[in-house]
Order: C-alpha cells, then sequence, then structure tokens
C-alpha cells in the first residue's frame, strides 16, 4: 500500500496533562510561544505537529479573486487540541483542506512532524477529516463506512472488525451498524462521520464543525467524549467551530480567525481575558471598549485617562506600542458596580437591569455617553440593591482593563 | 389524525372523506394514464400478439401465412426437413448467427463501457459551463441518418478507401488490407453507432456523483485505484446498468450495420429475421426467429439485473 504511517507510540501520559474542564486556568501549559499577529515562533522545534508557514490559499483567477487564506502562519503542537474559530466564511475549511491535501497552498508550505506535506497525496497524508458536510458513502452501510480507512490500510478482518465494535459503541451507533447512511438522521450521520475518521487512529485529526449537527445534550456529551478520548489516543486534533463557548471549553489552544487571517493565537484564557484586538474581543463573549488616551507606559502596562480625567493602569499586548487614542477592553464580568459615583474608576447612571437567574446585568449609560454592561453574579446575600435610574460608579478589577491593538 | 382528539365523530367522518379522495385520485390517475397505455396497446402489445400467432401458422409459398396451426417455424429454427424422406436433419446454421450475434453485442457492450466510461468521467469533471458542450459533441452524430453515417464507414475502410489509401501513400502497406465486409467492420459499426448510448447514462450518473466522496475516500487512504473500485464505480452503478442495457439490446438486433459492412455474408440477427420476410418468403420462421430472440434477451436480462444488484448490496 506504500502508506507512510510510523507505528503509533503510545500516548504518553503526562501527569500535568489537564483532565477535561480544567483547562481554562490557563497554568497547566508549557510557556506559550510569543504570538504576534498569528506568527508563533515555536519555542520547542520538532514537537510541532502542523507547522504552517505563510500559507496563502487564492481561489478564482482575475477579477473574481478571493484570498480565502492571506498569509497564515500557525504551529500546531503534538497531542494538542487545537481550535480555530471564526465566523462563516473566514477561510477555516480551506485551512483544514490544505493540510489533508484536497487543495494546495498557492504560497507558503505546510509541515508535518517537521516534513514538508507538499509531495504527498491526501491518501499518504496520516491525517483523516470529519468532514462539515459528513461525506459518508451511501453505498455502504454504518459498519462498512466506519471500517473504510482500516480496509484500506490493509488491516485483517478480525481487527478492522474489533475496532468497528469498538467505535460504534464511541458514537453509541450500535443499533444501526447495519443501516445504510442514507436511512439515519443528520446528528446519527455526524457521529458516523466521526467513527470513520477516528477509526484508522490518524497522528492528526480534522473536525471541521463535527457537532454542529447535535442536539444540546448530545452535544456536551460528545463534547466531553471526544476531549477524553483526544487526551487518551493522544491524536492532534485541529477542531473547527464558530462556537465560541465550545472553542473555550474544550481548546488547549485556540486560533481567531477573520477574514482569511489568523488574529491571534492562545489558550481560551489568553483569548478570553487577553484580546489583542477588536475583533477577537468582540467575536468571544461580552466586552465592553472604552476610548482613552494614553498618557505614560511602563514595559507591559499603560496608563490610560478617559474623558473624565479618571485614569486606569491597562495592560497591552506584546510587541504592540500604545500611544495617543486608544481602545479599550474590559469585560462585563471584570468590573463591579458601586453605591457611590465618586469612589468608581468611571461613573454612569444605570439604565437597565436584566435579571439572568445566575447572574444579573447592570447596563450603565456612562457619563461620557457610552454603554458599559457589568455582570454581577448573584448570591443570597447581595449587600446592596441597585434601582434603574440611579448614579453609580463602576469599579475595574484589578487588570481588567486591557489596550487593543485597534 | 389530530382531528382525533377533537370529538369522537371526527375520526370517521375524516376517514371517509380521505377513502373518497383516494378514490377519486385513483380515478384521476387511471384516466391520466389511459393515452398512455393505448399507446402501449396498440404499438406494443398488439404487434406482439400477431407475431406470436403468425409464428404458429404455416408459410404461404409466395409470402404472408396459411391460416394453419403448425409449428414448422419453431422446428425449423433448429432442424431442415429433408425434402426426400421428411426426416428432421439438425441444422446449427440461425443458432450460430445468433450466438456470433451475440458475441458481436457483447464485445460491443464491453468496448463501449471501457471507452465510454473514461468519456463520461472526462465530461462529470469538466466545469458546469463545459458540460454541456461537451453533450452536445457526444450527440453530433444523432443529427445524421444512421445509414449515412455507416455509408461513410464504408468509405473509409474500404480497399480505395481514406485509411488504405493513407496507409499506402506512406508506404506502410504495399498492397490494400481487407477491412470492409469483414467481422472486423461490422465491430466497428457497432461500436461507432453504440457508444453514445453507453457515454449518455454513463455522464448523467456521474455529473450526480459528489465528488467530495471521493476526497473522503482519498482521506481513508484509498489509492486512485480504490477510489474508482469502492467508490466511482458502485455509485454509477444505475449509468453503467443503463449504459449497457441501452447498447446491448439494440446491438443485438442491429440490422443496417451488419447488413452494409457485413455485405450479406457476415449476417447478424437482424438481417436474419428480415430475410424471412423478404427473399426467404417465410413470415412464420421470421416471427419464431424475433420471439426466440426476445425471449433470450429477456434470459440475459434476468441473470445480469440479478447479479448486478446482488453485487451492490454485498459491495
Ligand atoms: N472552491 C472555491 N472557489 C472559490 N471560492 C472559495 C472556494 N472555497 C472557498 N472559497 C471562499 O473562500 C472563503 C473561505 O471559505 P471556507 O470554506 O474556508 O470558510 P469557512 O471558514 O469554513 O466557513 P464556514 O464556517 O461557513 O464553513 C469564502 O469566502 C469562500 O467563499
Ligand atoms: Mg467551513
Amino acid at each position: 500500500m506504500g502508506i507512510a504511517l510510523k507505528k503509533r507510540v503510545a500516548a504518553p501520559q503526562l501527569p500535568s496533562r489537564p483532565a477535561y474542564g480544567d483547562n481554562q486556568t490557563g497554568t497547566h501549559l508549557p510557556p506559550r510561544a510569543g504570538s504576534l499577529n498569528g506568527v508563533i515562533v515555536p519555542e520547542q522545534p520538532g514537537k510541532n505537529a502542523i507547522e504552517v508557514r505563510g500559507v496563502r490559499k487564492v481561489f478564482g483567477t482575475g477579477e473574481n479573486q478571493v484570498a480565502a487564506l492571506d498569509t497564515v502562519s500557525v504551529s500546531i503542537r503534538e497531542n494538542e487540541f487545537f481550535t480555530l474559530l471564526g465566523p462563516s466564511g473566514c477561510g477555516k475549511t480551506t485551512l483544514l483542506r490544505l493540510i489533508a491535501g484536497f487543495d494546495f497552498p498557492s504560497a507558503g508550505e505546510i509541515m508535518l512532524h517537521g516534513q514538508d506535506i507538499a509531495p504527498l497525496p491526501p491518501f499518504k497524508r496520516p491525517v483523516n477529516t470529519v468532514f462539515q458536510s459528513y461525506a459518508l458513502f451511501p453505498h455502504m452501510t454504518v459498519a462498512q463506512n466506519i471500517g473504510f480507512g482500516l480496509e484500506m490500510l490493509g488491516k485483517p478482518k478480525g481487527e478492522i472488525e474489533a475496532r468497528v465494535a469498538q467505535m460504534l459503541k464511541l458514537v453509541k451507533m450500535e443499533a444501526l451498524k447495519a443501516r445504510r447512511t442514507s436511512q439515519i438522521s443528520g446528528g446519527q450521520q455526524q457521529r458516523v462521520a466521526l467513527a470513520r475518521a477516528l477509526a484508522p487512529q490518524p497522528k492528526v485529526l480534522l473536525l471541521d464543525e463535527p457537532l454542529s449537527a447535535l442536539d444540546y445534550k448530545l452535544r456536551k456529551e460528545m463534547q466531553i467524549e471526544l476531549k477524553r478520548l483526544q487526551h487518551e489516543t493522544g491524536i492532534t486534533f485541529i477542531f473547527v467551530t464558530h462556537d465560541q463557548e465550545e472553542a473555550l471549553t474544550m481548546s488547549d489552544r485556540i486560533a481567531v480567525m477573520s477574514a482569511g487571517k489568523i488574529l491571534q493565537v492562545g489558550t481560551p484564557r489568553d483569548i478570553y481575558d487577553r484580546p489583542a484586538e477588536r475583533f477577537v474581543a468582540d467575536f468571544i463573549g461580552e466586552t465592553n471598549f472604552l476610548a482613552g488616551t494614553v498618557v505614560s507606559k511602563k514595559p507591559g502596562v499603560a496608563t490610560v485617562k478617559f474623558d473624565s480625567n479618571a485614569t486606569v493602569a491597562a495592560g497591552y499586548p506584546e510587541g504592540f506600542d500604545p500611544t495617543g487614542e486608544v481602545t479599550l477592553v474590559v469585560r462585563p464580568e471584570h468590573a463591579d458596580l458601586v453605591p457611590d459615583p465618586a469612589k468608581g474608576t468611571i461613573a454612569g447612571t444605570l439604565s437597565n437591569i436584566v435579571y439572568f437567574g445566575t447572574d444579573t446585568h447592570y447596563h450603565v449609560r456612562l457619563d461620557g455617553g457610552e454603554n458599559f454592561i457589568v455582570r454581577h453574579q448573584n448570591s443570597r446575600s447581595s449587600p446592596v440593591t441597585y434601582e434603574t435610574g440611579a448614579e453609580v460608579g463602576i469599579q475595574f478589577e484589578e487588570g481588567a482593563a486591557r489596550v487593543l491593538k485597534d | 389524525m389530530t382531528t382525533a382528539t377533537l370529538s369522537p365523530t371526527m375520526p370517521s367522518k375524516a376517514a371517509l372523506f380521505e377513502a373518497q379522495a383516494v378514490k377519486a385520485g385513483a380515478r384521476r390517475n387511471r384516466l391520466l394514464s389511459l393515452p398512455a397505455l393505448l399507446i402501449i396497446g396498440i404499438f406494443g402489445v398488439l404487434p406482439l400478439l400477431i407475431i406470436c400467432v403468425y409464428s404458429f401458422l404455416a408459410a404461404a409459398p409466395y409470402g404472408g401465412v396459411q391460416w394453419r396451426f403448425s409449428t414448422d417455424a419453431y422446428l425449423n429454427f433448429l432442424f431442415q426437413r429433408d425434402i426426400f424422406d421428411d426426416t428432421l436433419q439438425f441444422t446449427p446454421d440461425f443458432l450460430i448467427i445468433y450466438l456470433r450475434s451475440f458475441l458481436f453485442a457483447v464485445v460491443t457492450t464491453i468496448i463501449c463501457l471501457l471507452l465510454g466510461f473514461p468519456t463520461a468521467y472526462f465530461m462529470a469533471t469538466r466545469p458546469p459551463a463545459q458540460r454541456n458542450w461537451w453533450v452536445l459533441l457526444i450527440t453530433i452524430p444523432f443529427w445524421s441518418n444512421l445509414l449515412v453515417r455507416t455509408l461513410a464507414i464504408m468509405f473509409i475502410i474500404r480497399d480505395e478507401g481514406l485509411i488504405n489509401n493513407a496507409l499506402l501513400g506512406l508506404g506502410v502497406i504495399d498492397k490494400p488490407i481487407t477491412m470492409l465486409y469483414t467481422n472486423f467492420a461490422i465491430q466497428l459499426g457497432l461500436l461507432y453507432a453504440f457508444l453514445p448510448f453507453m457515454v449518455l447514462p454513463l455522464y448523467s450518473s456521474l455529473e450526480k456523483l459528489d465528488f467530495r466522496l471521493i476526497e473522503a475516500a482519498y482521506d481513508l487512504y484509498a489509492t486512485r485505484r480504490q477510489v474508482l473500485w469502492r467508490v466511482i464505480i458502485p455509485l454509477s452503478k444505475p449509468g453503467i446498468i443503463a449504459g449497457c442495457l441501452l447498447v446491448f439490446i439494440p446491438a443485438l438486433g442491429a440490422y443496417v450495420t451488419p447488413l452494409i459492412l457485413g455485405g450479406g455474408v457476415h449476417l447478424m440477427i437482424g438481417d436474419l429475421i428480415a430475410q424471412q420476410f423478404g427473399s426467404g418468403r417465410n413470415w412464420p420462421l421470421g416471427c419464431a426467429q424475433a420471439l426466440i430472440l426476445m425471449a433470450a434477451v429477456l434470459v440475459a436480462l434476468f441473470f445480469y439485473v440479478r447479479n448486478t444488484s446482488g453485487k451492490v448490496q454485498h459491495g
């Protein structure tokens, strides 16, 4: 068959690897690579599963030309759960197709474990894909679909059967294994697509929105299952989603994409707490933007003055030099209300109070005219109750304010 | 039936309405299909019945039939009655022509499939705007009469034809290669006449093929050959079956091509049957031969479809 699938080494069970769900602390990973405009300097050469170097992909010719990927560089580490997050049409699928080998980059190169994979056709790349459109074989049963990859690799029959049974169990499709794929629901098809891609145990698994068709409960289950699986098998996952919550809860690192560019790469906490650009801050979670002027700066921290003459210390992205007029970002839960307007960093009038059960959102119209949302977690003994129309102050937590690049 | 929950009398009423509607619908459907049934009856079933009846009658000396029951036509298919002692002698002449025709038809079908599949695949993988032009090109031969096209082949392959003149001119050969009035000529003519009937159904099923499935197969380590056998061919099976039937059946009954290119020496079933109504002046024999051909095709079809549909399920 001539497929250069190296013998898989059992995934090292690193004791430091986090269990599912506690990756949000952002402290478990080795020192982060410097991320500057999506260009990652690999700090551990040779440990990268995939390296994308200056890849461009242009579709069409002449006037119809579209740059689906505009000079993207990113490194994905071995055993990493790496997520590409971005709005529709930003080039996520295009990047996956280049890695899988269905399309070729217009410029740049892609390395798999330090080796340029440009000359390898898709069937020689130890990479499997869960397609956004599932792409199940309609003339085969569920079980035949799942076993297809192993069969093509020339695995013995017994091994194929055992592995297919295992996969069927994993995706809870045992009862439907003899069905044609045209006779099962969309969510079931998605699960079969997942099982089919996992069965040959690739080194790198590309998942193009693999959970989008599932209902909430099954989706949550599959998220945990996927995370567990990735942890156990040590397969590198490149996961595409435009669901920010899914990205935040599952990923080791996230790349936020927009219009063919990678804007920022980092751990979920990095991306959420320290967004570098307005798009990133806006795309993930709720955010407050404030205008201000830089008055002084030390390495990593700038002092920003508002129109109200109040000042705040704000961090800024690495390699960026904030000067003059800047935009600050403050997450709603990183600020709190104080009854005395004079005591807050900024002040305003409470225009709306929205109760969400677990927390309450206070909409404040700032004296400068902007809107600001404060999220307060509810507890039985909330010391103060606020009324709409009240004059309030807003206090920022330590390090809550960040300067954005644009 | 959500009405069931509203009142106890509703379901029966609703069911009644429904039953009436179904009946009315069925009546309307029958009325609409009447013209089609009439045409099938008049132009399909009736001639077949006539052929059936004629095949069991005796031949009149100058053509036509005598209204007298006789199985001579069927006996004549395999035996010849000795003029002197009236005994039956086995003569496989007709049988040989039948087998020859089958062979021609099978070879035509196979070669058409081998040539047609890549052609159709090529067409189906062109950009959508280009595809219609390719279809047009394939159908251009239909714009002129088969007889004319067959005569054209004759001019190309005869001893003083295009090919021989060219080869002679180039000095490749020093006396013309005889191609006309040979089995080769018939085979060539059949291939030429029926290739479009293979390409078009193949194209229509390959065009519908979801090429993302091919990517998925490549992704799962299938080589090009495996993709062809495990994905493309199984998924274009309807086109392959349709194409094979559309080539095999008419090729088996081909008349013009063997008549012209075979020079009346190398007969096929079509010519044999036509002869019985012409110079042979044995209408019942012609009818019997036609029916035997039909029976043979039906049997072949039965096994073909059974085999191929079985393979789809296990593949
Ligand atoms: N074959 C193609 N020909 C022309 N343009 C294409 C082609 N494939 C993708 N594009 C364009 O490239 C851009 C990126 O597409 P891509 O499919 O990568 O988006 P995506 O991020 O996966 O979006 P979604 O979340 O909707 O799946 C889009 O503007 C799209 O229109
Ligand atoms: Mg996509």
